[in-house]
């Protein structure tokens, strides 16, 4: 976020007048660039609304209030609400740990918690199903313990955590590593000790990058499909979530289908404008914090420049000998 | 060298500690157990034969096949919107430049279900195309439309940092040396865009290869004509038929793995050329 | 506080970053590191600070081994090189940080940070965050912060490197008359020779992890310890001069040989200062001429030019340079007053012999 929001930065100050295109060249590259943008973004999000209240508003609402759909809301944002959190505490312990320590192993340790990512939804369905389904390794011993895993809502929430796994981490690692240790050092010269650095010092600096990670985190959690489909079972009013509900939807209303599916256009939506909003703040931040440091350094030069020899420093210790005395 | 190099800040037991264990609870020890459970159950002959039966190798041919042309497209018309949304101000650009996120931010059976309804026979862009004899729906070209869409934001988000960096200078050298602006894209803009580009292009190729919400709505499910890896894991499943989604999945995953491990080296070569 | 540092090492890896030093910080003395970068002088400071932990050797804090003492327990005042102030706290909670945490009362820390506020003329400024703060500014809060829990000594990491050099002679001034009034124990690491001599009381000079000398000022100016403090603090020219028939000899110089043995190479070093020169071609005795003169403002730097084509370069004061009335292009005549001999292999300095007789240089400035 920050380099996207220093890239904003420089956006602005800079001059474009040297090496710009001739006016006929940028208007075809930028209606070329504005077709395929209204073509595949927002001619898609469009047909979403517009499908929804195909066939009213009424129809819009009922599809909304019905129960199976109600229940599939709860289950989606009773996942979320607890795979967020899971991975919120992981996503700032390891970057604590990779931000602030030089060890062995890092680089690979990094990779593996990236490795989420990389795995398709449906083969990370597919390992719980392995682990816990019931030809699984622990599929016997849960049975007759009458633990169920695969097939209701634990499954759910464990695919979703694996799916969501990196993202806070991956917000914070750069950002905490950009910071280095210099602050938390100085707290702990201080007398501060380990935990009331952490929560003074580290945590309050990385608050709006964590924000970041927790939104992202958030929409892949409430919207993910594919690894949900797998360990769900696909049981009306237990295990389906807003995005199972929208594929059984599909086969009988569509409307209805395209109505829960606005729910979850809007988050989406939700979580543009947070993320916009986030970076043009840190953007913002980042130009007040120049403009402020060139102007008070400006006022320090007037003060050098008093006559009498006297400096904005020596004013400081005439003050200090008026305090001591 | 020590395991550690020395710091006086605390808690770094703690933090690998529970790095390590969470990250072995959700991770690595579910992977494992796939892994094991291929080596342990099934020999070599038949892991080869579920993985390579002809439904497989023409999923696996599809899902390569159309994640590659999506990413390809993506590569040219990823760097025209980068360019755009970085070089030119026009009414609007601060909502596109928002909008570009929007397939990393729309749940993925959303943006299926849309594309889907779009290119169907009533859709807004189907009442055209079905007519003119150009079937998405249902079709590998529907596969590609919809990891196309996906994969978009990866190559703009990659190359638009790199393309606010470039440096002015570099341009103007060019210009001043008498080339063209044609001439100074190719020769001396692209190469230098060129890691980001092809980091770009991997992140949004690896993403395609193991997507699954997006396509199943408008891909349909056609044996053999346009059935994608994920999905045919996902039959697989349906019928019981563990054995055969652990073959196909293994396989997934080891080439999702050669992928990370590429995309780390290209990273690893790309931020070479930032300093 | 006297802080006392017997035999300490660090070792990063394979890197001995300190090797056995040793030293004593007086109670209220203002000390300077000083040393090239990677000398080691910042390891030793967070040594004494706690931030480091020595992998060999002991160290004292008012006679008292603290080396398995944590940084929280030390009481000492740390001033980092970007300041490491906490951004997301303002100027009024940066200072009053240590004090909570060391649990005051609300009446103190007020007190105790209106005091300070006032000591460091940031009034007005307690609601202000480091961003919108100037560098000068940012280094008080800095200072602030750290003397605010009153420590036993106040440690500083480069403290005039991240200010522009318009500053950092108004701050160089400040600190010392600030270090007056508080008498707390200071020390303070640098690299820059000129802020080590303006400053302290006295000076460690460390290169390559080693001690090179201690001493005030003037010592380590006036009597080196050896070539590397001589070139290091201070401008010295260096001439390699071949021994024959009992002469050290370049070019039409020539100097005592100093006990070196026929055919050796005799090296020796001087201050561009020690050279003095005459409008008289006849009054010392070498000949040059003037090649150029560079202002520096009070001080000129003059370049001589030997018949043989040696180039010697010297510094004097404007009064001096307008009292002898050249130009470029005059003939003049120089000696070399006071030089020292260096050793062949360029370690120790053997002594120091004031001169009579003429010498001159090859190497400058």
């Amino acid at each position: 976020m920050a380099s996207a929001a220093k890239s904003r930065l420089n956006r602005t100050v800079r001059s474009q007048r040297g090496t710009e295109e001739s006016p006929w060249v940028r208007a075809v590259l930028i209606g070329a660039a504005l077709g395929f943008a209204g073509l595949f973004l927002l001619l898609p999000l469009a047909n979403v609304f517009a499908q929804a209240f195909s066939k009213g508003a009424a129809h819009y609402f009922k599809a909304l209030a019905n129960p199976d759909t109600r229940s599939a809301i709860s289950l989606t944002l009773v996942v979320a609400i607890i795979a967020v959190p899971l991975n919120l505490v992981f996503g700032v312990a390891a970057a604590w740990l990779i931000a602030k320590f030089d060890f062995k192993g890092k680089a690979l340790l990094l990779t593996l918690i990236d490795l989420p990512f990389s795995v398709s939804p449906v083969v990370s369905g597919l390992i719980y199903v392995v682990l816990f389904g019931l030809q699984g390794y622990l599929g016997e011993w849960l049975q007759d313990h009458d633990i169920k895993i695969i097939f209701a809502v634990p499954g759910i929430v464990l695919a979703t955590v694996f799916v969501t796994f990196p993202f806070v981490a991956r917000e914070l690692i750069p950002l905490m590593q950009a910071q280095g240790s210099d602050q938390e050092e100085a707290a702990l010269t201080l007398g501060a000790s380990g935990w009331q650095t952490f929560w003074k010092v580290t945590l309050p600096s990385v608050k709006w990058g964590l924000i970041y990670g927790v939104i992202l985190c958030n929409a892949r959690a409430m919207g993910e499909f594919g690894a949900v489909s797998v360990v769900s079972g696909h049981i009306t009013g237990l295990t389906d979530t807003l995005s199972l509900r929208v594929e059984k939807l599909y086969n009988e209303d569509v409307a209805a289908a395209f109505a829960t599916a606005s729910v979850l256009a809007l988050l989406a939506l939700i979580t543009l404008g947070l993320k916009t909003w986030l970076e043009h703040r840190q953007a913002a931040e980042l130009l007040r914090a120049q403009a402020a440091s060139l102007i008070d350094s400006d006022a320090d030069n007037s003060h050098t420049i008093r006559p009498a020899g006297s400096t904005s420093a020596e004013s400081d210790s005439a003050t200090a000998s008026r305090a001591a005395a | 060298m020590a395991f550690k190099k020395p710091s006086p800040l605390p808690g770094f037991g703690l933090s690998l500690g529970y790095t390590v264990f969470y990250l072995s609870l959700i991770v690595l020890i579910p992977l494992g157990a796939l892994f094991c459970r291929v080596v342990t159950h099934m020999g070599f002959a038949e892991f080869w034969k579920l993985a390579t039966t002809d439904r497989a190798i023409h999923s696996y041919q599809l899902t390569f096949g159309a994640s590659l042309i999506a990413a390809a497209i993506n590569a040219v018309f990823g760097t025209l919107l980068a360019w755009v949304l970085t070089r030119y101000e026009f009414p609007g650009r601060r909502l596109l430049d928002a909008l570009v996120d929007f397939p990393f931010a729309l749940p993925t059976a959303v943006a299926g279900l849309t594309l889907a309804d779009l290119f169907s026979r009533q859709g807004w862009l189907g009442r055209y195309l079905v007519p003119a004899h150009i079937e998405v729906a249902y079709t590998p070209l529907g596969v590609v439309i919809a990891l196309t869409f996906i994969g978009m934001p990866f190559i703009v988000r990659t190359l638009q940092p790199v393309l606010e960096n470039l440096e002015r200078e570099v341009e103007e050298a060019s210009a001043t040396l008498g080339a063209g602006r044609l001439r100074t894209f190719v020769s001396v803009i692209l190469p230098t865009i060129m890691p980001a580009l092809i980091t770009g292009f991997a992140l949004s190729f690896a993403r395609a290869i193991g997507e699954y919400g997006s396509v199943v709505f408008i891909a349909g499910n056609k044996p053999g004509k346009s059935e994608i890896t994920p999905l045919l894991i996902f039959l697989r499943l349906e019928e019981y038929d563990y054995t055969g989604a652990m073959a196909i999945a293994v396989v997934m995953l080891l080439f999702s793995f050669v992928l990370l491990i590429g995309i780390n080296l290209i990273e690893r070569w790309a931020s070479r050329f930032q300093n | 506080m006297s802080i006392e540092l017997r035999q300490i090492s660090k070792q990063f890896g394979e890197v001995r970053a300190v090797e056995g030093v040793s030293f004593t910080v007086q109670e209220g003395e203002l000390v300077a590191l000083l040393g090239p970068s990677g000398g080691g002088k910042t390891t030793v400071l967070r040594m004494i600070a706690g931030l480091e932990t020595p992998t060999g050797g002991d160290l004292f804090i008012r006679g008292q081994r603290v080396n398995d003492v944590s940084v929280q327990e030390r009481n000492i005042g740390f001033v980092f090189q970007g300041y490491a102030l906490f951004k997301t706290m303002s100027v009024r909670q940066n200072i009053e940080f240590g004090l909570k945490i060391k649990k005051w009362k609300r009446a103190d820390i007020d007190a105790r940070v209106a005091e300070l506020l006032k000591l460091f003329g940031l009034e007005g400024l307690g609601a202000r965050y480091p961003h919108q703060l100037s560098g000068g500014q940012r280094q008080r809060v800095a200072i602030a912060r750290a003397l605010a829990p009153k420590p036993s000594v106040l440690l500083l990491d480069e403290p005039f490197g991240a200010v522009d050099a318009k500053i950092r002679q108004d701050l160089r001034e400040w600190l010392v008359r600030l270090h007056h009034e508080l008498n707390v124990t200071t020390i303070f690491v640098t690299h820059d020779q000129e802020e080590a001599l303006e400053v302290s009381n006295r000076i460690v000079i460390f290169s390559r992890g080693r001690l090179e000398q201690i001493g005030t000022p003037r010592e380590v100016y006036e009597k080196p310890a050896n070539e590397f403090v001589a070139r290091f603090i201070g401008v010295l020219n260096v001439l390699e001069l071949k021994v024959q028939n009992g002469q050290a000899r370049l070019a039409e110089l020539s100097f005592p040989s100093h006990g070196v043995p026929e055919g050796n190479t005799l090296r020796i070093g001087f201050r561009p200062y020690a050279v003095q020169i005459s409008a008289q071609t006849g009054e010392y005795r070498y000949r040059a001429t003037l090649k150029h003169i560079f202002f520096l403002g009070v001080l000129l730097r003059l370049e001589l030019e030997t018949p043989s084509g040696l180039t010697i370069r010297t510094r004097i004061i404007k009064e001096e340079f307008n009292r002898l009335g050249i130009a470029e292009g005059a003939e003049v005549s120089f000696q070399i007053r006071e030089y020292r001999v260096l050793s062949r292999e360029g370690d120790a300095l053997s002594h120091e012999v004031p001169v009579a007789q003429l010498v001159s240089l090859a190497e400058g400035i």
